[in-house]
C-alpha cells in the first residue's frame, strides 16, 4: 500500500473541490473494496477522500412516484427497506444474494455499483492485465477463465462486473446522479454507466474524474412478480457464475437482467419482449453474438435453463 | 514405556474422566481472545520489528538482478534479506523446495527476499518497491500430458508397486469389470491461521515463537537450515490456529523471521499474507488414476488394480492415492502403482489424510459403479467383498474392523433403505433428490512419544510435553489422562504443549497425536504412580489413585503430600515393539450423503450427512466429534468446491486467495450427524485409542459425488463435482 493523505468531506461541494485539488484522490465509502485494492497496489490513490460524512444516507420518495436512494445508503439497509421490499424486490433479493452480512453492513449504493471485476489475474499484480495497466495484454484470455464474461468483451479484457445489486437495478431501469467537481450535476441512465472494456478496460463508466454519485433514483413501481436467482458453486459468499434479475407480469411480458456473464449487468430491451415465448428466445436475443471461452461456455445454456425455472416459478 | 503385548487392564479403563465429553479446557481461552497465536505474542519479546515477504512472479527460472535501492530507501526500513545477503543455507530434509530462493527459482510465489521496517505497513510499501529482473524458463504444469513420462515412486505406506496373484489376467477373465478413470485437483490446506513466526536472536541462539505441528522436527530442520546446533533453536508454538499438514516442515515465515532478525538485529516477525499461501506453501497434489475391478457375477472382486499419477518438484514425493487400496477390500488377484511426474509447479506435500483422501475419492466412487454393474447394492457389495486380514498380506489381521458394522449402523439411522436405486427418480420441488454412501477407512500410525509429568504440593499434575494443538483438542485429552491416571479432577491438572524444551511427542500429523501423545502421558504418569507409592510407602502395583488419595487396603493419604517436600516429576516414553507389524491397526467408518442437485442449474446441495466411525476408544467424544465433522465439512469441498486452478502456460495457482479459493460455509452444511461405535483396541497403545481426525474426511468426497449420481444419473470422475459437469446430461426443463 502506498502512503495517501486522507480527508472527511463535510459536504458534496467540498468533496469536489477537494478532488479538483489532488487529482490522484479517490472518495472512500465503506471502503470494503477499495482498501483490499490499495493493500494490493492495484489502487494506488494518494489521497483519499471520505465521504461517509456527507449526508447522502436516506431513502426519499421521488416527485415522480419512485424512490431516490442516497450514495451512501448501506446495501443492508436498502435491502431491508420497506418500499424496497413491497415495490421493488428484485433490488432487495439482489442486495441478499451479495457478499456477507458483514459487508453488506459495510457497502455503500455507489461503492457497490463502482466494484471493481473480480478477475483473478486483475487481482494478482504479477500478471498481464489491460484493465490494472493498459496495454500489458489479457491473461484471462488463455487462462483461468471460468467466471468471466460469455458476451460483450473484447480483445482486450473479457472480465466481468461482479455486483448483483446492479443487475436488481438495471432491470428497474435506475438511475444514477452525480455532481461534478464543477458543481454540474447530471443524471445517467444505469444502462450507460457501466461501460463495455473495448480497447480501454480501464475506462469502466461514464463518470469523469472526480465525478461524485450522490444518488441512485428508481422510477415508479411497475408491479409484477420480482426475482433474483443468482447460482454459485458455493451455497452463500460467493460471486455469479449467472444470475438473473427477472421482472414478469401477469400476461407473461416483463424484463430480464443478467449479472455474471458481461462487464456490465446485461439487458437488451428487444429481449425482454420475447419473455412471453420463453426463455429459449429471450436468451436467442439476449446473448446473440456471445462468445464464450471453452471454459465458461456453460454459462450460455445455464442462463437460460435459470431463466426457464425463473419463469416457471413466476407463474407460481 | 515399551508397548509390546495387547494392553490389558489399566487405571484409564476407569473412564471417570477419559472417554468423558469434557469441554475443551482452553475453550475459554480462545472464546475470550486470550490465547497466544504466534503474530500476536506482543508480550514474548521487545522491540519486534516487522518482516514482509516478497514472493516470485515467475514460476521458474533465475533472477537476473534485483534493484533493491528504492525499498532501501522507503521509511522505516531495517534490513532487507535476499539468497545475495542471507549468508550460506542448506535446504531442510523435509523441504523439496528452499524456502529463500535465488538466484534460481523453483516456483510461483517461492520466497526471494524479506523486507524488514519498523512497521508492517512499512514494510509493505517497501516491499512493492522492489524491482526484479527475471529470465524466465519454460516449466512442466500440466500433469495429464506428463503421464507417459511418470516414473515409479514409493509412498508413505510402502513400495510404489504391489502386486498379488496374476491381476491382468483375471482382470481380463472377470465376468463383470469396470475400468475407469478419476481425477482429483491439487487442493489448499486454506487454514485459518496463517504461517506466522517471531524470531529472536541471543547470541547465537535463536527463539522461534512459530505456529506448528510438528516442534522436533522443526527444530532439527531449522537447525540444518541455519547451519546451527539443534540446541541453539528453541521453538515454542502453545496454539496453532489450524494446519491440515501445512504447518508440519518449516515454511518461509520461520526461516525470514530468522534471517530478518539477524539483519536488523532486533526481533522480527513475519507472517505469511494470504494471497502469497497457496503458490508459497505447500499443497494436496492433484491426482489422475485408474481404477480397475472385475468380479464374478455375485459381486465377489477377484482381481483390483489401482494406479495413480501425481507430480511434484523435482526430489518430491508422490501422493499416496493407492495405499488404501491395498487393504480395503477382499480379492485374489491384486495390483498397484504409483507414478510420480517433475512438475514446476509449488511443492506438493502433506494434506490432512494425505494419500488416503484422493485414493478414496476415486476408489469409493468406483465401487458404487461396480456395484450398479452387478445389479447390487453399493454397501451390500461392499460388506460382501469385507476382509479381517490385510488383503496383500493374509497372515496378518486386523486388530478391529468393524467396516460391516457402521454401514449396516449408518443404513439404518440414515434410512438408506429409502434409497432408490434408480439415478434420477426422486424429486423435492425443485430439487432431484439422491442419497450415497462411501467407507471411510484410514491406518493408526504408532510413533514414539514422550512426556514429562510434575506434581506439586498443592496437588496440581503439570504436564510438558512437545504435543501441539491445532484445534483438535490435545490439551483436554492430556490432562484428561493425566487426572485419570493421578486420581485427580480435570482442574488439578495444567497442560503445557508446543515447547521445544518439552520431552519430544508425536507432534500433530497423520491422525497419529491423540493416541500417542496420551500414551506418552499415560508412561509419564505410571512412572509418577510409582514415585509417589514409593515416597508415601506404599506397594505402587496395589495403590489406587482417587479423588485426589492414594489408597491401598484402608490407609489413604493425600496425593500432595507426595511432594510436601518439593515436587516430584517423572519423565517417560511410550515405545512401540512390534504389534504394528503383525496386526494392521486401522479405523472404519460409514459416510451417508443426501444432496439436492436443482432440476434447472444443477447447483449441489447438500442436505444432511451422518458418519459412523469405529477407530478404537474415544478419548473424549466430544472433541472426537468436532474432528469428524469439520472433516466431514472439509470432504464436501474437496468434492464440491475446492481446486486450485493451475495456469498451464506460466505454471501457478490462480485463485489464491479465500474469496477465489472456495471452501464450505455455513449455507453449505446445514445437518451433520456423526455416531461412533463402541470399541477399544488393544493393539494400539496402553489408551486402547486410535485416530479419528483423517478418518473422518476418507470417503467423505466419493460420498457426495455417489450421492449426486444417485440424484441425476450423471456420474463425474473428475472432482470437484462442480455444475458445469452436470449441465450437459441434466434433463431438460420447460
Ligand atoms: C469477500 C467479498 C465478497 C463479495 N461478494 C459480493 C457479491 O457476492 N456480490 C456483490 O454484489 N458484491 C460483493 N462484494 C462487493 C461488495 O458489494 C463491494 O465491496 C461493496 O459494495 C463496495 O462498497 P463500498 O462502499 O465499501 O465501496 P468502497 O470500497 O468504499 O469504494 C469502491 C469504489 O467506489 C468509489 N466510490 C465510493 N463512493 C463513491 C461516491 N459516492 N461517488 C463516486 N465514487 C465513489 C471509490 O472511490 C472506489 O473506487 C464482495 C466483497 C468482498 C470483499
Ligand atoms: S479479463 Fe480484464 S481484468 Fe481480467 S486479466 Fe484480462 S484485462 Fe485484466
Amino acid at each position: 500500500m502506498k502512503s495517501f493523505t486522507y480527508e472527511r468531506a463535510r459536504n458534496p461541494a467540498e468533496a469536489a473541490a477537494s478532488v479538483l485539488r489532488k487529482p490522484d484522490a479517490k472518495f472512500i465509502a465503506g471502503g470494503t473494496n477499495l482498501l483490499d485494492l490499495m493493500k494490493l497496489e492495484i489502487e494506488t490513490p494518494a489521497h483519499l477522500i471520505d465521504v461517509n460524512g456527507l449526508a447522502l444516507d436516506k431513502i426519499e420518495p421521488t416527485a415522480e412516484g419512485g424512490l431516490r436512494i442516497g450514495a451512501l445508503v448501506r446495501n443492508t439497509d436498502l435491502a431491508a427497506d420497506s418500499r424496497v421490499r413491497r415495490d421493488y424486490a428484485v433490488l432487495s433479493r439482489a442486495l441478499l444474494a451479495g457478499a456477507s452480512g458483514q459487508l453488506r453492513n459495510k457497502a455503500t449504493t455507489a461503492g457497490n455499483l463502482l466494484q471493481r471485476t473480480r478477475c483473478p489475474y486483475f487481482y494478482d499484480t504479477n500478471q498481464p492485465c489491460n484493465k490494472r495497466r493498459p496495454g500489458s495484454g489479457c491473461a484471462a484470455i488463455g487462462g483461468f477463465s471460468r467466471q468471466h464474461a460469455v458476451v460483450g468483451g473484447s480483445e482486450a479484457c473479457i472480465a466481468t462486473h461482479p455486483s448483483d445489486m446492479a443487475v436488481g437495478m438495471r432491470a428497474l431501469d435506475a438511475t444514477v446522479e452525480t455532481v461534478r467537481p464543477d458543481g454540474a450535476t447530471r443524471a445517467i441512465p444505469i444502462a450507460e454507466f457501466h461501460h463495455l472494456p473495448g480497447s480501454t478496460p480501464h475506462v469502466e463508466t461514464a463518470l469523469s474524474p472526480g465525478e461524485l454519485i450522490t444518488a441512485v433514483t428508481l422510477p415508479k413501481p411497475v408491479g409484477g412478480t420480482h426475482i433474483y436467482r443468482k447460482v454459485r458453486d458455493r451455497a452463500s459468499y460467493a460471486f455469479a457464475l449467472v444470475s438473473v434479475a427477472a421482472i414478469v407480469q401477469r400476461d407473461g411480458t416483463g424484463r430480464v437482467a443478467l449479472g455474471g456473464v458481461a462487464h456490465k449487468p446485461w439487458r437488451i430491451e428487444s429481449a425482454d419482449s420475447q419473455l412471453p415465448r420463453g426463455a429459449k428466445a429471450v436468451m436467442a436475443e439476449l446473448l446473440s453474438g456471445a462468445r464464450p471461452t471453452r471454459e465458461n461456455a456453460f454459462k450460455l445454456s445455464l442462463a437460460e435453463r435459470t431463466l426457464g425455472a425463473v419463469l416457471t416459478e413466476a407463474k407460481g | 514405556m515399551k508397548f509390546e503385548s495387547p494392553a490389558t487392564t489399566n487405571p484409564i479403563d476407569q473412564l471417570k474422566i477419559v472417554g468423558q465429553s469434557v469441554s475443551r479446557i482452553d475453550g475459554p481461552l480462545k472464546t475470550t481472545g486470550t490465547a497466544p497465536y504466534a503474530y500476536e505474542r506482543h508480550d514474548v519479546v521487545a522491540n519486534q520489528a516487522y518482516g514482509y515477504v516478497v514472493g516470485s512472479a515467475i514460476a521458474k527460472g533465475r533472477i537476473k538482478s534485483i534493484d533493491l535501492g528504492a525499498a532501501k530507501a522507503a521509511p522505516g526500513v531495517l534490513a532487507i534479506v535476499t539468497a545475495d545477503n542471507a549468508g550460506k543455507l542448506d535446504k531442510g530434509r523435509l523441504n523439496t523446495a528452499k524456502l529463500l530462493g535465488g538466484p534460481e527459482i523453483q516456483h510461483y510465489h517461492q520466497a526471494i527476499a524479506v523486507v524488514v521496517a519498523e512497521t508492517f505497513e512499512q514494510a509493505r510499501a517497501a516491499a512493492q518497491l522492489i524491482r526484479v529482473d527475471y529470465a524466465a524458463e519454460q516449466g512442466a504444469f500440466d500433469l495429464a500430458s506428463l503421464l507417459d513420462k511418470a516414473k515409479p515412486n514409493p509412498i508413505t505406506a510402502g513400495p510404489a508397486d504391489t502386486a498379488v496373484g496374476d491381476f491382468a489376467a483375471n482382470f481380463a477373465a472377470a465376468p463383470v469389470r469396470l475400468d475407469a478413470r478419476y481425477s482429483t485437483p491439487d487442493e489448499a490446506h486454506a487454514m485459518m491461521e496463517p504461517h506466522a513466526t517471531i524470531a529472536a536472536w541471543e547470541g547465537d541462539k535463536l527463539t522461534l515463537w512459530t505456529s506448528n505441528q510438528m516442534i522436533a522436527w522443526n527444530k532439527a530442520e531449522m537447525a540444518k537450515i541455519l547451519g546451527m546446533r539443534a540446541e541453539n533453536v528453541r521453538l515454542d508454538s502453545p496454539f496453532v490456529g489450524g494446519g491440515f499438514g501445512g504447518k508440519l516442515f518449516p515454511r518461509a515465515d520461520a526461516l525470514l523471521a530468522a534471517l530478518g532478525a539477524r539483519a536488523a538485529k532486533r526481533p522480527v516477525k513475519v507472517a505469511l499474507q494470504r494471497p502469497l499461501m497457496f503458490n508459497n506453501t505447500t499443497h494436496r497434489p492433484a491426482t489422475i488414476q485408474r481404477i480397475r475391478i472385475g468380479a464374478t457375477r455375485d459381486g465377489k472382486i477377484t482381481a483390483i488394480g489401482h494406479e495413480s499419477w501425481s507430480g511434484d518438484l523435482p526430489g518430491g514425493k508422490a501422493d499416496g492415492a493407492v495405499a488404501q487400496t491395498r487393504l480395503l477390500y477382499a480379492g485374489a488377484h491384486r495390483m498397484t502403482a504409483t507414478r510420480l511426474a517433475t512438475l514446476d509447479l509449488p511443492e506438493g506435500n502433506a494434506m490432512r489424510a494425505p494419500g488416503e483422501a484422493t485414493g478414496m475419492m476415486a476408489l469409493e466412487i468406483a465401487v458404487d459403479e461396480m456395484a450398479e454393474k452387478l445389479g447390487m447394492d453399493p454397501i451390500e457389495f461392499r460388506i460382501l467383498n469385507d476382509t479381517q486380514v490385510d488383503p496383500e498380506k493374509p497372515e496378518r489381521p486386523f486388530s478391529q474392523r468393524q467396516l460391516t458394522e457402521c454401514f449396516r449402523t449408518g443404513a439404518e439411522r440414515f434410512g438408506w433403505s429409502k434409497r432408490n436405486p434408480q439415478p434420477g427418480r426422486v424429486r423435492d420441488g425443485r430439487w432431484l433428490v439422491g442419497i450415497g454412501a462411501a467407507a471411510a477407512f484410514r491406518n493408526n500410525l504408532l510413533t514414539k512419544s514422550a512426556a514429562r509429568v510434575r506434581l506439586d504440593n498443592g496437588g496440581i499434575v503439570t504436564v510438558e510435553t512437545d504435543m501441539t494443538d491445532i484445534g483438535t483438542g490435545s490439551y483436554t485429552i492430556i490432562a484428561q489422562t493425566a487426572a485419570e491416571m493421578m486420581g485427580v479432577p480435570l482442574e488439578k491438572v495444567k497442560v503445557r504443549l508446543g515447547d521445544s524444551a518439552f520431552p519430544v511427542s508425536a507432534g500433530s500429523g497423520g491422525q497419529w497425536g491423540g493416541n500417542n501423545s496420551t500414551a506418552g502421558v499415560y508412561a509419564a504418569c505410571v512412572k509418577l504412580r510409582e514415585a509417589v507409592a514409593q515416597k508415601l510407602g506404599f506397594n505402587s502395583a496395589e495403590a489406587e489413585f482417587a479423588d485426589g488419595e492414594v489408597r491401598s487396603g484402608n490407609r489413604r493419604v493425600p496425593l500432595a503430600q507426595a511432594a510436601a517436600d518439593g515436587g516430584l516429576s517423572a519423565e517417560d516414553e511410550i515405545e512401540y515393539g512390534d504389534l504394528a507389524k503383525k496386526y494392521q491397526q486401522s479405523t472404519f467408518g460409514a459416510h451417508f450423503v443426501e444432496v439436492g442437485v436443482d432440476a434447472a442449474t444443477a447447483e449441489i446441495r447438500v442436505r444432511r450427512m451422518l458418519a459412523v466411525c469405529a477407530a478404537g476408544r474415544i478419548l473424549n467424544p466430544k472433541t472426537a466429534r468436532s474432528q469428524v465433522i469439520g472433516a466431514m465439512t472439509m470432504g464436501v469441498g474437496a468434492a464440491l468446491m475446492e481446486e486450485l486452478v493451475v495456469d498451464k502456460r506460466t505454471g501457478f495457482f490462480v485463485n489464491h486467495d479465500l474469496a477465489a479459493y472456495e471452501v464450505p460455509v455455513h449455507a453449505d452444511i446445514p445437518h451433520q450427524e456423526m455416531f461412533f461405535l463402541d470399541e477399544t483396541d488393544p493393539m494400539s497403545s496402553p489408551m486402547k485409542a486410535k485416530g479419528v481426525a483423517e478418518l473422518g474426511i476418507c470417503g467423505v468426497a466419493a460420498a457426495v459425488a455417489n450421492a449426486v449420481y444417485n440424484a441425476t444419473g450423471v456420474r463425474v470422475r473428475d472432482y470437484p463435482i462442480t455444475l458445469d459437469k452436470l449441465l450437459e446430461q441434466m434433463p431438460d426443463v420447460g
